[in-house]
């Protein structure tokens, strides 16, 4: 039985807001299925005691003292922007 | 005969006697670059106006009190998911085709530091996800040992450029094996350092728990030299450990008496070729005759890493690309009326087709009902797999074992099955995994490619893996041998 859906496949993509080809879906659902297979073998493995790790190394939460900075100029903000107006990042309308 | 075919130390010593100038250094570069980049295609952006006009600077400064800094002159390559002020800034993706970053990455900064000059950008698998470089947004690059092979990936522009004299060493990253397994694939050596040691502050994230910038270079030393040079604590980066950088030059004493070496039984097992596995017998003959022990040990969760590695990593990148979006910065569809379609679409046009199955997997390993079941799993095993280093590193100095299980792979070879490619994978990512530092150094051939011994050592003891390293590398002749091009 397959392990994932081209359903799921499709509201996966959603989620990672990629626009998918019924193509893609079905190449997808295929080889997403293998992967995840493969990844189920973990589940040989008792792991109910152990801690999961985030982090390899010892660290907690790593605070400094907060100094205010300048932000970035406007100019240096917009250079890599693909559509801009008026000193403000464009998008297409968002409301209706 | 190339200036690179000299060591770093010698060519300092050259360049302070003015027997040779910083222009001379330049020169080679872009000289050689001409010679054979048609064949090797290892940059994707060459900055040779400005590096022509730092190496006029830096040759003003010979002979004065300012002619200083670790690196001083020494031409260096830069993978292209580092980012670099003013200089495109790719990682290999359609996506940031045109990206032209407003900072320097700390190592960035750190080079500017030391005085080395940037010769260019390297191509890699499209952000650094690949092992061939074949998932590159824009060309192939190809071994310099045999065109007809990958040079490994994902840093295989760092590489190939280093094996093929283009540059004196470069700069890669390594998630799963992406400095080493091309430094294998290529005849040259590359570390990925402890996790924390260098600072990933500029450097386009991937997986951030696994991640690390690190050196390739021709020799053990000159790589000491270039990690001397960019580790450290970093303000900016709250991974960057807070640990003393030692004199990692300091440490090739060339002795490893007393060593004890553990040998994972897991990494000459199945799936390893004849001829590594061979590669690896004699070089433990040659660490033995130089004083060292070695025993056989077992890494038993080793067969789970490749698995928990690509849930993880997929997951901590599909969050991490989320910013691709096309609005503050590279590319954007021009097929959208709303916001919605500008995010699906932009992000189906701009990645390749291996990012996106990896964000894929990773939302789907991070999604509702799915996410203890893999993502959190993985997480645990994780532990498992850190634990295995542990327990070996209470008793043994090092682990060693190949890079990778087979030599360089012709072009085209993993394409069609990705499961086939992960595979190459199998020997460095438990090193990632674990946070740990491992080097590949040159140790053999097989048909006339090169093939890489793997040393991995303790939190924070490149110092270690370095002198053993060195040791290997000063009673053997392999990185003494260069690709015909």
């Amino acid at each position: 039985m397959s392990r994932i859906s081209a359903e799921e496949v499709k509201h996966v993509a959603n989620l990672a807001r990629l626009a998918v080809t019924e193509e893609e879906v079905q190449k997808f659902t295929q080889q997403l299925d293998k992967i995840i297979s493969f990844a189920e073998q973990l589940n040989e493995l008792d792991t109910e005691n152990v801690e999961p790790t985030s982090h390899v190394l010892d660290m907690k939460n790593v605070m400094r003292e907060d100094v205010p900075v300048k932000g970035l100029p406007r100019e240096e903000v917009l250079k890599n922007a693909p559509e801009h107006e008026n000193g403000q990042i464009k998008v297409p309308s968002i409301i209706e | 005969m190339s200036l690179f075919d000299q060591k770093l130390s010698s060519l300092q010593e050259s360049l302070h006697k003015k027997e040779i100038s910083v222009t001379d250094l330049v020169d080679e570069s872009y000289k050689r670059i001409d010679q054979v980049e048609d064949k090797v295609q290892a940059f994707l952006t060459l900055d040779e106006e400005s590096a022509r006009q730092k190496a006029i600077e830096l040759d003003k400064k010979l002979g004065t009190d300012d002619a200083k800094g670790l690196l001083f002159g020494m031409p260096i390559g830069i993978k292209d998911n580092i980012v670099t002020r003013n200089l495109r800034t790719t990682a290999a993706s359609k996506i940031l085709e045109n990206f032209d970053p407003i900072y320097d990455a700390t190592v960035v900064q750190k080079l500017q530091t030391a005085n080395s000059i940037t010769i260019g950008k390297l191509n890699m698998d499209e952000f650094a996800m690949g092992s061939s470089t074949e998932n590159s947004g824009f060309q192939k690059t190809k071994n310099p040992w045999n065109l007809e092979t990958v040079p490994g990936g994902s840093s295989g522009g760092s590489a190939a450029a280093v094996a093929a004299g283009e540059v004196l060493f470069s700069l890669g990253s390594d998630t799963g094996g992406s400095i080493r397994q091309p430094a294998s694939f290529c005849g040259v050596v590359g570390l990925k350092p402890t996790y924390g040691r260098v600072s990933r502050f500029g450097l386009i994230a991937f997986a951030s728990s696994l991640d690390q910038i690190g050196p390739i270079t021709r020799n053990v030393e000159d790589n000491a030299y270039l990690l001397q040079a960019i580790s450290g604590l970093d303000p900016m980066d709250s991974t960057s450990a807070n640990v003393d950088v030692p004199n990692f030059v300091q440490s090739l004493t060339g002795d490893v008496k007393g060593l004890k070496i553990a040998v994972p039984k897991e990494y000459l097992g199945e799936g390893v070729k004849e001829e590594v596995k061979q590669s690896v017998l004699d070089a433990l003959k040659t660490l033995e005759k130089l004083g060292a022990t070695w025993e056989e040990v077992s890494l038993p969760h080793s067969k789970y890493a490749l698995a928990t590695y690509y849930l993880l990593s997929s997951s901590e990148a599909s969050a991490n690309l989320a910013r691709f979006d096309g609005v503050r910065y590279g590319y954007r569809s021009p097929n959208a009326d709303n916001l919605m379609d500008l995010y699906k679409n932009t992000r189906a046009e701009g990645f390749g087709e291996e990012v996106k199955r990896r964000i894929m997997l990773g939302t789907f390993a991070l999604s509702s009902g799915y996410y203890d079941a893999y993502y959190k799993k993985a997480q645990k095993v994780r532990t498992l797999i850190k634990q295995d280093f542990e327990n070996i590193f209470a008793k043994y100095d090092v682990i060693v074992g190949p890079t990778t299980p087979t030599p360089a792979f012709k072009i085209g070879e993993n394409t069609a099955d990705p499961m086939t490619m992960y595979l190459n994978d199998i020997l460095t990512i438990p090193v990632n995994l674990a946070g740990v530092p491992g080097i590949s150094v040159p140790c053999g051939f097989s048909n006339g490619l090169p093939l890489g011994l793997q040393i991995i050592g303790k939190h924070f003891d490149e110092s270690t893996v370095y002198r053993v390293a060195h040791a290997f590398e000063q009673a053997t002749d392999f990185h003494k041998q260069k690709p015909q091009l």
